[in-house]
């Protein structure tokens, strides 16, 4: 099939994040997320729980934003803390700031006294970094995303976490971090973070370009693998029939 | 003659008669999410001052920080879901007009509210190691486990302090006289939660019905609050709006992009909005909403 884009590349790659997880609750935070992880769904990890983003397990796989079908479960707010806490969870948040260490910051920018910019709170960052797996999504991978030191250490990565003793660095597992360019992990010399592979179109000069910190690059960096047919035809066809998925990640070229 | 349980109906503005200035005041709900708004209104318009607020915050948190109300804020977020960064919160993160702010991971909230529920000065959590919540908060200290775990090893956890409540206030669907209640949406959030770790707890509701109609079309696991939770009860229709109050309306998306673009406006766009709907009393504040709708 033709005609891949940068978003159907997002999403499989989303969906990789997502195929050895098992039976857990995949928690995306946004759009891309969400395609990711409806994909693996119906395809690499047909177990995954996923949910409305609201309160219900959903049994069935519908298009992104469409009404829940058949209901498999109650989760409210009170319940994803007891799976955080239980860890059989895997979260892909957002990421204000990413830094070399794979912390993350969605608490504010600047002093967290009085912010340059406050944004969210650190939510459940904390939480989810010393207790499940844990991914990240930039969506306009930039130097000012990916940062050398975060502003406000909302979620933990490996180095930090390991200095915070055993008991956070036990469950800490930073699995993924996808960005518009690039996957990566926090494989890297001393836990930092790894470039995987590059989308199909950029470089790995380009994405070192676009990050504020000396990445970790293996001498061999593979592509990113094209989604298959089934996969764009799930995407296109199922999931994301009106396209939503390039507000996220326009089309390049 | 026998008795019955007391009645517990009152007033808005009796419900912010009981308050003081310098109180700890917990929001039941969720981000913007079944709020008690026609409580939190009524604080707007009181003298109140000095407040300490604990909540999952929406606009209430950013109505009250506007208004001045607010000297300590714990929070783990402030947000409108579809207008995800709350602008009246934001602004005054940004100027630094609350005084005092505590930042909580979301679930250490939780935990702290259970510690102040069970009477208890902290509970154990992994929630919180290695991030700034321990760094911006220095005073929350970490406390190791008496038991060895796996390894041997005797953990270090976060002991999340108890966040006890001088009043909390929170907004259900149904509740009778004496302060039994149902929420009919997907969530219970943790309204019982709040009202258990507090002293006090004033519980406004869409309607008050007697107490056989909690469960004539409703099932009994609905029943959140027990009277025994609860101090005042407030039929305040409509009294979430702008936040979610489902199954009896959804959240007022146009009024809440209103609300957001006056809030990050010029202070004279704010001082429309706040001539407009605030001001006057709750009855007020409906007739300009519905006059409002009616506009679109």
């Amino acid at each position: 099939m033709s005609d891949v884009t940068r978003a159907d590349v997002c999403a499989a790659a989303i969906a990789d994040a997502f195929q050895d997880d098992g039976e857990i609750f995949a928690s995306p935070m946004g759009m891309l997320p969400m395609l990711g992880v409806r994909l693996a769904k119906l395809t690499s990890n047909p177990d995954l729980v996923i949910s409305d983003g609201e309160s219900l397990f959903l049994a069935g796989v519908p298009p992104l934003f469409a009404r829940a079908d058949v209901v498999e479960g109650w989760i409210p707010f009170r319940n994803v803390f007891d799976v955080v806490a239980h860890g059989k969870r895997h979260v892909m948040m957002g990421a204000t700031q990413v830094d070399r260490h794979g912390n993350q910051n969605i608490s504010a920018i600047g002093d967290w006294k009085q912010p340059k910019r406050q944004l969210l709170g650190s939510r459940g960052a904390p939480g989810n970094t010393v207790n499940n797996r844990t991914s990240y999504w930039v969506s306009r991978h930039s130097p000012r995303v990916f940062v050398e030191r975060v502003d406000i250490v909302s979620g933990v990565g490996p180095r930090l976490a390991k200095e915070a003793g055993p008991a956070a660095a036990r469950f800490n597992d930073i699995h993924r971090v996808v960005s518009n360019l690039a996957v990566f992990d926090v494989e890297g010399a001393g836990d930092t973070l790894r470039l995987l592979s590059v989308h199909p179109g950029v470089t790995v000069d380009e994405v070192r370009a676009a990050t504020g910190f000396e990445l970790d690059v293996p001498a061999d960096v593979p592509t990113t693998r094209a989604p298959t047919t089934e996969e764009l035809i799930l995407i296109r066809e199922v999931l994301d029939p009106k396209g939503l998925r390039f507000k996220e990640v326009p089309d390049v070229d | 003659m026998t008795k019955g349980p007391r009645d517990k109906r009152m007033t808005i503005d009796e419900v912010v008669g009981e308050l003081t200035d310098g109180m700890t005041i917990g929001i039941g709900g969720w981000g913007p999410r079944r709020k008690p708004m026609a409580l939190v209104r009524a604080i707007l318009r009181s003298d109140l001052k000095d407040l300490t607020i604990v909540s999952w915050g929406g606009a209430d948190v950013g109505l009250l920080a506007r208004a001045g109300k607010i000297r300590r804020l714990v929070f783990a977020f402030v947000s409108l879901d579809s207008v995800p960064l709350e602008p009246n919160f934001q602004k005054a993160r940004q100027e630094g007009t609350i005084p005092e702010v505590v930042e909580l991971d979301e679930g250490m909230f939780q935990t702290g509210l259970r510690a102040a529920a069970q009477r208890l000065p902290f509970l154990p959590m992994r929630a919180g190691l290695g991030s700034d919540v321990l760094v911006n908060q220095p005073w929350i200290r970490t406390i190791t486990s008496p038991y060895a775990g796996p390894d041997d090893q005797h953990e270090e956890l976060v002991a999340v302090p108890a966040l006890h409540l001088d009043v909390a206030l929170v907004h259900l669907n149904r509740a009778d006289q004496h302060g039994n209640a149902t929420y009919l949406g997907p969530d219970p959030y943790f309204d019982d939660l709040f009202c258990m770790a507090a002293d006090r707890a004033y519980l406004s509701v869409e309607q008050v019905v007697d107490t056989a109609g909690l469960t004539v079309d409703t099932p009994v696991q609905r029943l959140l609050l027990s009277r025994m939770m609860v101090s005042g009860v407030v039929e305040t229709p409509n009294g979430a709006h702008f936040t979610t109050c489902t199954p009896d309306y959804e959240r007022d998306e146009r009024f809440q992009r209103a609300y957001a673009a006056a809030a990050s406006g010029s202070d004279e766009e704010w001082a429309a909005f706040s001539t407009r709907f605030l001001q006057g009393d709750e009855a007020a504040y409906q007739a300009a909403v519905r006059a409002f709708g009616e506009e679109s």
